[in-house]
């Protein structure tokens, strides 16, 4: 089984982004850039297919600028074979949405025909959570999204959801997984490994030569902070608290 | 009860993103009742010194080590950085809380989640990435362990020592072992499946060596017997790996006395079988080395500070009879940039706990007028007192890394084929270390104490975290080398035997770099030709100073040693300076090369200008005053007699002469 997994270079977790003068976007000067955490899912997940003999070949692909090359390094470094760059001076945090990735992402799925494809669930910039689910609709294949475990045998797929676990399977690969937080505990990259990245290859190609049209169809319009955390109150007893949720909150 | 104290909100959390999932969280975690100050690898900072400053990439191409280009090293540094900041910084208070345990069957036991890290940190491949690859190493140069130990060293000093202590065993054996013992040895530390120790110290001495007594008997297999005690041994006994290869200093029989009859034996924890394995049985039988207790100390409480007992305990010769000081010194220069690099991994630690407390916390007023005239008070950070301790440790601390990546990159020619680039290597350092280690060990403790100063009362509690980086940093003035013994090597070995000759090629080194940058287009865009000039002149003086203190030590060996600390600290300031000249110039020629820069990027370079000069201005005269007390009259510090230093319990005149066993010849 071959695998291709997706990784996306977004603003490191721990960092606290702030909002650009013109408040059109996030201010990205110099912030620290990782891979997104789902992808990391995404990407050990491949790896461990790969060391229970499962898969024979991971690809690592990432779309975004010439620095995205250093995210699928990592993803090499994990245990990725080989990758596949698409470059663009777009933003991926706002001009290249979930829509036009995976139409780029059909592109490379029709030139090298995985058996399977995993993503992260969602990005933690856009967090739109929609790419995988697009990828497989343009590719009409089937998708179980929001992965916590993934049984290529059996071809079942546990799944989250807000109310609890629901087992899906799958007629046939290929198909699209995207992970969600359970899946797997990513590993540390070995150093040995970090070492045999540097040789392993990266194809890269500017993302407007596959001949698709990404054009997202919505445009930011405005970027700002939410509003700060205003003070609680107290409420005196339990029909107090019931009467402000009932009558002021509009929860109940 | 702890639960319930008010933290300061300036005392952000990292959030590990995976903890917000209770099953994914490691069980092995430290409770939220310990303090966690904040942790996050200054990468920028020490890729601005290593590429920008010191000309790394340069460096390592020279070397033939050419896949260490910046991306390379950026990807290795960066990967540990992720590694000691989840899984080492979360450990440093709860260790510190825990301690090691020594138990009935004289195993010791680390604190909770220390085993789990070394398995991590060991499977990773770190333990290797200096070793050559024939022995499962990664073959990297020396001073890439440097960065390692920088930033595993500041999330957390005390779990570092044990892979740190495995460094100086494989360090020893990398130079002086033979083929079989690499064999056998080397590999598995390399691998980190067996840690390493180093046995110098003994109860009765420990700058002495010379004084070492623990013997050695040859079994006339090749092996020998060792039988002493050995003390202050870091990691000589814990729950981490399944061997520990002791790397122990004893005295053949016949050996001639004092520092020329020691030899240095392998002498493992358990003895493997031929094929270099421990058998279950091996490792049920009785220990080949026993670990007699562990120190309860001030700080540094998560390493195993042990006492180990030698019985008749299998080892083996490494290299050469009467070889094992010789040995020793081999690694003395990269044992004590180790130990210089605690000092700044403690300013380092110091600083990012002390600015989130001064950015938040309120107290009075500016002095020049309110500057958060919506608050009830101003924040700290306003008041000059606050901003002059948080300025000295920032400035010591960047410096400091400079003096130290400059010395480490000198130092990757320590391990070259040939004993030529080896000597020169030797030599170069050897000047430079002894004012490495105590410069910036005494500055890290005193940076420390700045920053529990910023905390006020609160430093002062544990809850809080600042104060155990006082109490680590503590023993590093210690450790390694007295700072006086330091002094006296500088002074004492290193110019006065030498006869100023390495002194006076660093002199004119620093006065030609000094000339250089004063006179470029860049010292003058930014104001750097006054600092030049005075780290010229001080420059002489480096070498005046001693000058004078070897002429007036001709008629008063003492001044050797009254002079020999002052003098050590006069050349500490000047190297920091020396270092800061490099770092401001290098700053303003990328601000003046790249006028489009982005903002982040020239606040980066405008905050190196900004250091330097406060460098300068308020660090550096220090250096004088340290001048001036080195060429003092020795007679204050002489002359005092024995009889009057102990007035306090002075016996009645009728007693008889009661220091009558302590006059002085």
């Amino acid at each position: 089984m071959r695998v291709l997994v997706g990784v996306k270079r977004v603003v490191d977790y721990a960092v606290k982004v702030r909002v650009a003068a013109d408040k059109k976007a996030v201010d990205l000067a110099n912030v620290k850039m990782s891979m997104n955490p789902f992808c990391e899912i995404a990407v050990e997940e491949a790896v461990r297919l790969k060391e229970a003999k499962k898969a024979t070949e991971i690809i690592a692909v990432s779309i975004g600028p010439k620095a995205a090359a250093e995210t699928i390094r990592t993803a090499l470094a994990m245990g990725c074979d080989r990758g596949i760059h698409l470059t663009t001076d777009a933003r991926t945090d706002q001009e290249l949405g979930p829509n036009s990735v995976a139409k780029l992402l059909a592109k490379v799925v029709e030139e090298e025909s995985p058996d399977a494809i995993i993503l992260g669930k969602q990005s933690i910039d856009g967090d739109f959570g929609c790419t995988g689910a697009m990828l497989a609709e343009h590719l009409k294949i089937p998708q179980c999204t929001f992965a916590a475990t993934i049984d290529f045998d059996a071809k079942t797929v546990e799944r989250e959801t807000d109310t609890g676990t629901e087992v899906v399977s799958f007629p046939s690969l290929p198909a699209v997984f995207t992970a969600d937080l359970r899946l797997n505990e990513p590993r540390y990259a070995t150093l040995p490994n970090i070492m045999k990245a540097k040789k392993k290859k990266i194809d890269t190609k500017a993302a407007d030569s596959l001949g698709v049209e990404l054009n997202e169809g919505n445009t930011v319009l405005e970027v700002f902070e939410p509003p700060p955390r205003e003070a609680g109150i107290f409420v005196d007893d339990v029909d107090g608290l019931v009467d402000k949720l009932k009558n002021e909150a509009g929860v109940l | 009860m702890l639960s319930k104290i008010i933290r300061p909100t300036s005392r952000r959390l990292i959030p590990r993103y995976f903890s917000a999932s209770p099953e994914v969280e490691d069980a092995a975690q430290p409770t939220s009742a310990h303090a966690q100050l904040p942790y996050v690898t200054p990468l920028r900072e020490m890729n601005f010194v290593l590429n920008e400053v010191h000309d790394a990439p340069t460096h390592y191409k020279n070397l033939g080590f050419e896949d260490c280009t910046p991306d390379f090293l950026d990807a290795i540094n960066s990967e540990c950085a992720r590694f000691a900041q989840e899984k080492l910084a979360p450990l440093y208070s709860s260790g510190d809380a825990e301690g090691c345990k020594y138990l009935p069957n004289t195993d010791v036991r680390t604190p909770k989640g220390y085993k789990e890290a070394y398995e991590e940190f060991s499977e990773g491949g770190w333990n290797g990435l200096t070793v050559p690859e024939e022995y499962g190493g990664q073959g990297m140069p020396l001073s890439l362990g440097v960065m390692k130990s920088e930033i595993i060293g500041t999330a957390n000093w005390a779990w570092s020592m044990y892979p740190g202590l495995s460094m100086g065993a494989m360090n020893t054996l990398i130079l002086h072992a033979s083929d079989e013992q690499k064999e056998t040895y080397l590999t598995k530390l390399a691998s980190g499946e067996w840690s390493g120790t180093m046995c110098l110290t003994e109860p009765h001495c420990g700058t002495d060596l010379g004084q070492v007594s623990t013997r050695a008997t040859d079994n006339g297999d090749g092996s020998y017997n060792v039988t002493g005690t050995k003390v202050y041994i870091s990691g000589g006994e814990h729950d981490l790996a399944e061997n520990i290869v002791h790397i122990v200093l004893a005295r053949l029989p016949g050996a001639p006395e004092g520092t020329k009859g020691i030899s240095l034996f392998l002498v493992p924890k358990y003895v493997p079988n031929e094929e270099g394995e421990l058998t279950e049985e091996i490792l049920g039988a009785e220990k080949n080395v026993t670990c007699v207790g562990i120190e309860d100390k001030m700080g540094i409480k998560s390493s195993a500070t042990s006492v180990m007992g030698f019985e008749n305990s299998k080892g083996w010769l490494i290299g050469e009879a009467n070889d094992g000081l010789e040995q020793m010194f081999t690694f003395m220069n990269t044992a004590r940039l180790g130990t210089a690099m605690q000092g700044v991994c403690h300013m380092e630690r110091a600083y990012q706990g002390a600015l989130p407390w001064a950015m938040d916390r309120a107290s009075m007023r500016s002095l020049s007028g309110k500057k958060y005239p919506e608050d009830v008070a101003d924040k700290i950070i306003v008041h000059p007192d606050v901003r002059k301790n948080l300025l000295t440790i920032k400035a010591l601390c960047e410096g400091g890394r400079s003096m130290i990546y400059d010395a480490a990159l000198k130092a990757d020619g320590m391990i070259n084929e040939d004993p030529a680039v080896r000597d020169k290597c030797e030599e170069e350092l050897g000047l430079h270390t002894p004012t490495m280690k105590a410069f910036l060990t005494e500055l890290g403790c005193d940076a420390a104490q700045l920053g529990m100063q910023v905390y006020g009362g609160a430093g002062f509690i544990k809850d809080y975290g600042m104060e155990q980086i006082y109490r680590d940093a503590k023993i590093s003035t210690l450790y390694e080398g007295t700072t006086g013994v330091q002094a006296l090597d500088l002074l004492g070995r290193k110019i006065v035997l030498d006869k100023g000759k390495e002194l006076r090629k660093q002199v004119q080194l620093q006065i030609s770099d000094a000339w250089s940058i004063g006179t470029s287009q860049t010292a003058r865009n930014h104001g750097l030709t006054g600092h030049a000039l005075e780290i010229g002149k001080l420059s002489a003086q480096w070498a005046t100073t001693a000058m004078r203190i070897v002429a007036g030590a001709a008629k008063n060996r003492d001044i050797i040693g009254t002079a020999s600390t002052d003098y050590l600290m006069f050349s500490g300031y000047i190297s920091c300076g020396y270092q800061w000249l490099k770092m401001m110039h290098a700053a303003g020629k990328a601000l003046d090369a790249n006028p489009d820069m982005s903002e982040s990027d020239k606040i980066f370079y405008q905050s190196k200008l900004d250091t330097g000069n406060f460098y300068f201005n308020r660090l550096l005269p220090k250096a004088y005053t340290h001048r001036d007390m080195a060429v003092k009259n020795p007679d204050s510090i002489m002359d005092l007699p024995m009889e009057g230093w102990d007035l306090a319990t002075t016996l009645p005149s009728d007693s008889g002469d009661a220091y009558a066993g302590y006059k002085v010849e």
